[in-house]
């Protein structure tokens, strides 16, 4: 291509010289108006090729900025919802722990006291208790129906307990879930820039799905002073609208 | 009385069925998304929804929204139970005409007296 354009103005600058020896003023104009236009299509070629430079360059600095965003804001933010994950993890473990060590000696104290209770009315109805035990074994069962009734009461607030303390399932499965979108951001956009340095086109990127905020994590999603950190907020929040 | 949950995940719909089991309710159902919430609203005569907001395919707030669209279930007493807490989502919600709306995570006593509350503010609108 190049080598047949410098032909070509060789030619041309032939003619130019044997017109001008010739007097022909008309055909050395035409000649130098064609010379002049060859360099004017040189010109926009080149322009063209900066533009597309240009134009590359502005789209791997958009992305750029995307990792700076990625490396700086978000995958910090990931490490604090990791982070929290932890916790929210441990405090269910240890709160679900807490509750068994609390009931254990509770339900082994009143299986010890059926067990005591019911060999002696084996004995009452095998005749074999005196008047005076069998008096004591009355109140025993009297105080055993009342502390029964109690035990089981904690009892059960231990098993409400136990699973209000499953909730965390839920929410660390939600905060999960977002650090996995952010990941595959992440996968996305280094899979773009090795594809910028390897000098080829690349498609637009990706426009990100607007998602619902989800679970408030401290120190993370309460910066902006926006959300409810409570169900108290909640509750003043839908009373000052009426409710 | 019967009651639908709608949550996607699974262990916050048995803590929420273990609840109400606890209040005295018994007959609930469950549903994983709005989805598949709705076409059971619809045909079921429910007489309470609890539900999630973030879902994948149908969201609790458009399952909201559907159902005060519906003149058969526009006055179905609904409580939302979620991790959403942005104010201006609390907001769109009441505007939704949501009855309550409970923040994950939450406790018993919480649920109950959000639930106790929608009833008793039913009561008084029956009377």
């Amino acid at each position: 291509m190049m080598e047949s354009m410098e032909n070509t103005r060789l030619l041309l600058a032939k003619d130019l010289v044997i017109a001008l020896e010739n007097n022909d003023e008309t055909k050395a104009d035409e000649i130098l108006d064609q010379i002049s236009g060859m360099r004017e299509s040189m010109l926009f070629q080149e322009v063209g090729r900066l533009t597309r430079q240009l134009h590359d360059t502005m789209n791997s600095f958009a992305l750029d900025s995307k990792m700076v965003e990625l490396t700086s804001k978000d995958i910090p933010d990931a490490k604090e919802r990791l982070h929290y994950v932890i916790a929210m993890t441990e405090q269910a473990a240890n709160q679900t722990m807490q509750v068994i060590e609390d009931l254990s000696p509770i339900s082994q104290a009143l299986n010890d006291q059926a067990n005591e209770l019911s060999n002696k009315w084996d004995r009452f109805l095998a005749k074999d208790m005196p008047f005076e035990e069998f008096k004591n074994m009355s109140q025993e069962i009297t105080a055993h129906f009342a502390q029964t009734k109690e035990r089981v009461a904690n009892v059960q607030a231990g098993l409400t307990d136990i699973l209000m303390a499953q909730g965390f399932q839920d929410i660390t499965g939600q905060i999960i879930r977002r650090v996995i979108d952010l990941v595959q951001e992440m996968e996305h956009s280094m899979v773009e820039l090795v594809r910028l340095s390897g000098g080829k086109m690349k498609a637009g990127v990706v426009a990100k799905e607007l998602e619902l905020p989800g679970p408030v994590v401290p120190g993370v999603d309460d910066r902006e002073n926006d959300v409810a950190t409570n169900q108290d907020d909640v509750d003043d929040l839908l009373s000052s609208l009426g409710f | 009385m019967k009651i639908l949950v709608v949550d996607d995940f699974s262990t916050m719909r048995r803590i929420v069925k273990n609840l109400l089991r606890d209040l005295g309710f018994t007959n609930t159902f469950e549903a994983d998304d709005g989805k598949t919430a709705l076409p059971m609203l619809k045909d079921g005569s429910y007489d309470f929804l609890v539900t999630d907001w973030n879902m994948p395919g149908m969201t609790g707030i458009d399952l909201l929204k559907a159902v005060r669209a519906d003149p058969k279930l526009v006055n179905l007493p609904v409580l939302m139970v979620t991790a959403e807490a942005k104010r201006e989502q609390i907001i769109l919600a009441a505007q939704m005409g949501v009855n309550g709306y409970v923040i994950k995570p939450f406790t018993a006593a919480t649920l109950r007296e959000k639930i106790e509350k929608i009833f008793e503010r039913i009561d008084k609108a029956g009377a």
